[in-house]
């Protein structure tokens, strides 16, 4: 499992892999969203931690759809639903690696970009923090859908279609943690602890789907 | 206790067509099978049900007397099929010592390592390279000696030789004579002669009976 | 021959897609009637019945608003039962029964959304609140038509059963987690300013036509579903016709090419 681990991160860093690609998706989001709603820096500090956390989920989305379809075209999916190891475990590796590969730059990325925001520390800070609880749970429950559309030629903006309305609750718990790090009344522990819980409850659905979708697909 | 690959009653489906029906045999450990057949015969769909891959619509697969007690029979079995399920961007090394810890050994046996399985196919001391730059022959052969680095004692070998010239051929004759002779069974489709002493199923296709000859 | 092995084979008796079409032919003009019927009583109570002295004449909306919106739920709970039909029992009609049963809901959903939207507009001022309920609604919405999308881009019908059966049950599973956050969200960005349906108890007056038309509109629902899931058997059987057609020319080797080769 450490080899599959290994492998599929070196694969997301030689070239052609997607892991810096995400990275620079989000920056360039980011970057956009000033010229659309204006330079007006405290507009920006109040609406930073959204724009970092809707270009954090959108990049996280890119690339996904290559999670098992770059394994099909080349033979080695067939070999994996073979193995003794239980497709489920190898599903959750595989999310774990991509995740490594482009979710962690992304919250690495994150405070840079917070700074543009011209956002406070604390709300870089918490928004860095949701990001890293929050983004591990768009790659699992995102992994469902690229199982699902595995067999499609072209089903990367499916795969982002049939992702984004079951990831909704990740974006409501990770942006209302972050505002309630930053606004006082609102107390910040019970969001996060709930997207802790949606993090770890699609850690187990989302493989057990994506495993169950890979088997019924092969041909 | 050597193994033995039970086949019974098989029949299998690709959507809503039958593609074969009612095939069985029995192959006991230092056998081998050739399939052949035309084109759309239904060759990789058979090869497919036997390693676990497709869903059989009627009749069993099964693997007696494994060393150990198995979830599956697929776990016993190598597949090589049409593509080498290997990385381009990784260098052969990377790709090899993958799949030889991921797959692990079949209880009964052990695999080669690394240099031993490249040499075995007559390719030493290129495994530093990135697998993309090798020629599709080389990249075959590679795609073989990934059956030499874990062990399994049961190939399921599709179209093993495409790609691959008159050396390559009898290279890869003796590899599977060297794997029947150590108490292995393969199963292989081919359209050309592989020059192995072995039975032979012809799939006639669109639900036609094979025949063993 | 024990009771539940005969249960079992009278069940699969009504899988066989022949047996289930030769029903639907008896049913559907029953169906269709007592829809029509109950339509007819419906609306006629709808219009006739006094409007609210607060909501005026807009309040009518509702009698098509709320059953259109309880049909969307249930819609998809058909279609999570006919997932479950299709992963644990591989019945054969359960994945046409989710198939036929999307665009419905869909269809169900819009109609949900474009009556609240237009209720909203003389109630609340304008034709979109970020209400939990309407969000909730239009992110079902966009799980209708994603599976949709899904089902259309798949052309082998076995496999996209399964794996549309998947995606269905992870939304199913989903939807709830989705309505809890919706409203937790809401209530983040604006507390409870918004104006209810479930606020006022609602007078018998106004129940009698809404139950009313709940039950055409589940009556029309089940008339949709039957006579859609006919067609989809029929489209199938037509499909594999097609294919035989193309195979016996092949099988004959007349050497002639098919239109699309």
């Amino acid at each position: 499992m450490i080899s599959l681990f290994l492998r599929d991160l070196k694969l997301s860093v030689r070239a052609g892999g997607g892991a810096l690609i995400g990275v620079l998706f989000f920056m360039t989001v980011v970057a956009v969203v000033p010229f659309a709603v204006g330079p007006d820096l405290n507009l920006l500090s109040r609406i930073g931690p959204a724009i970092l956390w809707i270009g954090a989920l959108l990049a996280s989305l890119l690339g996904l759809d290559r999670l098992f379809q770059a394994e099909r075209e080349d033979g080695s999916l067939d070999l994996m639903l073979m193995q003794e190891t239980p497709l489920v475990l190898t599903v959750l590796v595989k999310c774990l690696a991509h995740w490594s590969a482009s979710g962690l730059p992304l919250v690495i990325a994150a405070p840079l970009l917070g700074l543009f925001m011209n956002t406070s520390e604390l709300a870089i800070g918490a928004t860095m923090l949701t990001l890293l609880v929050g983004t591990p749970a768009i790659t699992l429950i995102g992994a469902a859908g690229a199982a699902v559309a595995v067999t499609l030629p072209r089903g990367g903006l499916l795969v982002s279609i049939l992702v984004l309305p079951l990831a909704i609750p990740v974006l409501i718990f990770g942006v209302s943690a972050t505002y309630a790090a930053v606004e006082d009344p609102a107390p910040f522990l019970p969001p996060f602890l709930i997207l802790m819980a949606i993090t770890l409850f699609f850690a187990v659905i989302g493989p057990l789907a994506a495993a169950a979708a890979l088997r019924s697909s092969s041909d | 206790m050597p193994i033995c690959l039970v086949v019974e009653g098989l029949s299998a489906k690709r959507g809503e067509d039958l593609i074969f029906h009612d095939i069985s045999f029995v192959l006991r450990a230092g056998e081998a099978l050739v399939v052949t057949g035309a084109n759309g015969s239904g060759k990789s769909t058979l090869l497919r049900v036997l390693a676990g891959l497709l869903a059989a619509e009627s009749g069993s697969v099964r693997i007696d007397g494994a060393a150990a007690e198995i979830g599956h029979p697929r776990e016993l079995c190598h597949y090589l099929g049409h593509r080498n399920a290997m990385k381009h961007e990784l260098t052969v090394a990377e790709n090899l010592s993958f799949w030889k810890s991921f797959m692990g050994d079949s209880p009964g046996g052990a695999g080669k390592d690394l240099e031993d399985a490249t040499e075995a196919v007559g390719l030493g001391g290129i495994s530093h390279l990135p697998f993309g730059y090798l020629s599709a022959g080389q990249q075959r052969r590679m795609a073989m000696a990934k059956l030499l680095v874990a062990f399994r004692p049961v190939w399921i070998l599709d179209e093993p030789t495409a790609a691959l010239d008159a050396n390559a051929d009898r290279l890869f004759a003796e590899l599977v004579t060297g794997h029947l002779g150590a108490g292995g069974i393969v199963v292989a489709a081919t359209h050309q002669p592989l020059g192995l002493e072995a039975r032979e199923l012809r799939m006639t296709g669109f639900a036609g009976v094979g025949g063993m000859v | 021959m024990s009771e539940q092995s005969l249960a079992i084979r009278k069940f699969s008796d009504l899988a066989n897609p022949t047996r289930f079409l030769g029903l639907a032919e008896r049913l559907l003009p029953w169906f269709s009637g007592l829809t029509a019927l109950l339509f007819a009583v419906g609306l006629y109570l709808c219009f006739t019945t006094e409007g609210d002295y607060q909501q005026g004449e807009t309040v009518r909306i509702m009698y098509v608003h709320v059953p259109a919106a309880w049909l969307s739920m249930m819609c998809y709970t058909v279609m999570a039962l006919s997932a479950l039909g299709t992963l644990v029992w591989r019945h054969p009609l359960a994945d046409v029964s989710a198939r036929a049963a999307a665009p419905i809901g869909a269809c169900f959903t819009f109609l949900a959304l474009v009556t609240g939207s237009l209720w909203g507009k003389p109630m609340w001022g304008t034709w979109w609140v970020w209400d939990a309920r309407l969000t909730s609604v239009f992110v079902l919405f966009l799980m209708y038509l994603g599976l949709i999308a899904l089902n259309r881009a798949m052309d082998d019908p076995g496999k996209a059963a399964k794996v549309s059966a998947i995606l269905i049950l992870v939304g199913f599973v989903n939807i709830p987690i989705i309505k809890f956050s919706v409203e937790w969200w809401n209530t983040l960005h604006q507390p409870a300013s918004v104006m209810r349906l479930d606020g006022p108890k609602i007078d018998p007056e106004f129940l009698r036509p809404l139950l009313i038309m709940a039950v055409a509109f589940s009556m029309l629902f089940f008339t949709l579903h039957i006579a859609a899931m006919r067609n989809e058997i029929w489209r199938r059987r037509v499909t594999s016709m097609r294919r035989q057609a193309a195979r016996n020319v092949g099988a004959v080797g007349t050497g002639m090419e098919g239109p699309n080769a």
